[in-house]
């Protein structure tokens, strides 16, 4: 039996949405060092609010790179505040489902975006 | 290209080992505690492997107990020790920070009932220090219990030192030494050993099988009640054929050690040396004091999990001590003890090699490490908040 889906390892293989965007207009990063995850989220909104671009960074183990690709895909496009009802459970889910030891890597992916956005928000606002 | 390097989690099973044991399985199938004929011929067969056995770690055959593998015996030794020290008021017992958990674990049910446990630091070189160790010897101390060789950073402990101490206060001596029987010289006689452990899977016997060394006069307690096999110390019908395979493993191995131990330290030593050149990275262990089948290192700013993955994709096997690997939350105890920061004992790498192992495979892997580390370095927010200055680097 495999670890893990073959999602799983071809977003982990080919991950799709790597790297960052310089004039980024909301950054977010959620993890830490310790604990072996850090995810950091580059978002590009425009003036409609679209999520024009996202790009992710990740240290982490297979399913915290994978997340992070799968939930870049499913907000790219779309607006902030759809963006912002994207749960952890539909990462999985698009990833055809993660060991349940797994599942606090899609929660990771889920904070990041909501994390991007906030900061976002906090700039917008300024 | 295939290379298997993860011969410190198992072994494959050598052809002596696996013709032994089928052969016993289809012909030495009888109970060898049942009188007639072919269950008498199955002891003699089983006490033929003891002898064996005893002869290679220079003990004599009763001394020898059949268990279904480390685990097990190194529970039987902590168990039976801490009884026997209980019943003289003995309630405290010696080791290190980080022996495998089927000690480490077995010393937290000891503490739950009143022992009191002396965790040795191991330094940053991953070695116990005997001075430490006698320093810590106390009137109530009724084991010191030290692995001969890490599992995960393959340092070899001053075993010999040890056990002259121990010898000298009076004090019982266990070693896990299932990283060590079949790789290197073990005289219980001469090392001062009371208790002992192995694993036949680890040196290319198979699973589910192993021993307890226990010198004469030493009180052993059963972990497993029933018959009288084992002298009354290990009940169940005795693993006949796996026994046999063991001991027909074991003695390869050893026949074989000081050739292996030639060819593959050059081996060992040109993957250092390769994996030093990746900026950032540090060997754990001591470069010298170690099994000359293993090398583990740790990459700042990757996670191992991932490495481990992409190594799987090239044809490497090995292993991490990476929490994601683990399915807990913090990364190996035995990188922790020896000092490394959270962050970087997440992305180690430990490579065990097979007594097969060329210079040709070590420039593979060596290649292929190097592939990789910079590939996830190349999208690591770690790497990138190190490499900007934002972060001190560790390594």
């Amino acid at each position: 039996m495999a670890l893990y889906s073959d999602k799983v390892m071809e977003y982990f293989l080919h991950p799709k949405n790597i790297g960052v965007i310089e004039d980024a207009d909301g950054v977010g990063e959620v993890g830490n060092a310790k604990c072996g995850d850090i995810m950091r989220m580059y978002l590009k909104i425009n003036d409609d609010e679209i999520i024009e671009d996202v790009k992710f960074e990740t240290f982490g183990c297979a399913s915290a790179i994978a997340s992070s690709s799968m939930a870049t895909e499913l907000i790219k496009g779309q607006p902030v505040d759809k963006a912002l009802t994207l749960t952890n459970q539909a990462v999985a889910e698009a990833l055809d489902g993660l060991p349940a030891y797994k599942m606090h890597c899609s929660v990771l992916a889920q904070e990041a975006i909501e994390s991007a956005i906030e900061d976002y928000r906090k700039k917008k606002s300024q | 290209m295939n290379i298997y390097a993860d011969n410190a989690a198992t072994t494959k099973m050598s052809k002596a080992a696996i013709a032994t044991m089928l052969d016993y399985m289809e012909n030495v199938y009888g109970n060898p505690s049942s009188l007639y004929g072919i269950g008498q011929y199955a002891k003699e067969k089983l006490e033929e492997a003891r002898e064996q056995i005893a002869r290679i770690i220079n003990a004599q055959p009763r001394e020898i107990l059949f268990t279904s593998g480390g685990s097990e015996a190194d529970n039987q030794a902590l168990l039976s020790a801490a009884a026997a020290g209980e019943r003289k008021g003995k309630k405290h017992i010696i080791s290190t920070a980080f022996e495998h958990h089927a000690v480490l674990h077995t010393l937290k049910k000891l503490e739950e009932r009143g022992f009191e446990v002396t965790l040795l630091p191991v330094h940053t070189n991953g070695i116990v220090r005997v001075d430490e160790l006698e320093a810590a010897i106390r009137e109530d101390t009724c084991l010191v219990t030290v692995m001969t060789v890490n599992n995960e950073i393959g340092t070899i402990q001053p075993i010999t030192e040890i056990g002259a101490v121990c010898r000298r206060h009076g004090v019982l001596f266990h070693t896990d030494a299932v990283q060590a029987v079949g790789h290197l010289p073990i005289d219980v006689a001469a090392q001062n050993i009371d208790m002992l452990s192995a694993s036949a899977h680890k040196f290319h016997g198979p699973k589910g099988v192993g021993f307890l060394y226990v010198k004469k006069g030493v009180r052993i307690q059963n972990l497993i009640e029933g018959g009288a096999q084992e002298r009354g110390k290990r009940a169940g019908t005795e693993n006949v054929a796996g026994i046999a395979s063991m001991a027909a493993a074991l003695s390869e191995s050893v026949e074989n050690m000081e050739q292996t131990k030639a060819r593959l330290t050059p081996v060992r030593d040109r993957i250092i040396k390769g994996l030093n050149e990746i900026p950032h990275s540090a060997l754990n262990g001591d470069p010298d004091q170690r099994m000359y089948s293993n090398v583990n290192f740790s990459f700042e700013g990757i996670e191992g999990e991932s490495l481990l993955i992409l190594l799987d994709r090239k044809g490497i096997c090995a292993s991490s001590g990476s929490a994601c690997t683990s399915g807990s939350l913090d990364p190996s105890h035995v990188l922790l003890a020896i000092g490394r920061k959270h962050e970087v004992a997440h992305g180690s790498l430990r490579l065990s090699l097979g007594e097969d192992a060329t210079a040709e495979e070590a420039d593979y892997i060596i290649d292929a490490v190097k592939e990789i580390v910079s590939y996830l370095r190349g999208f690591s927010p770690v790497w990138r908040d190190l490499t900007e200055g934002k972060k001190e680097f560790i390594l």
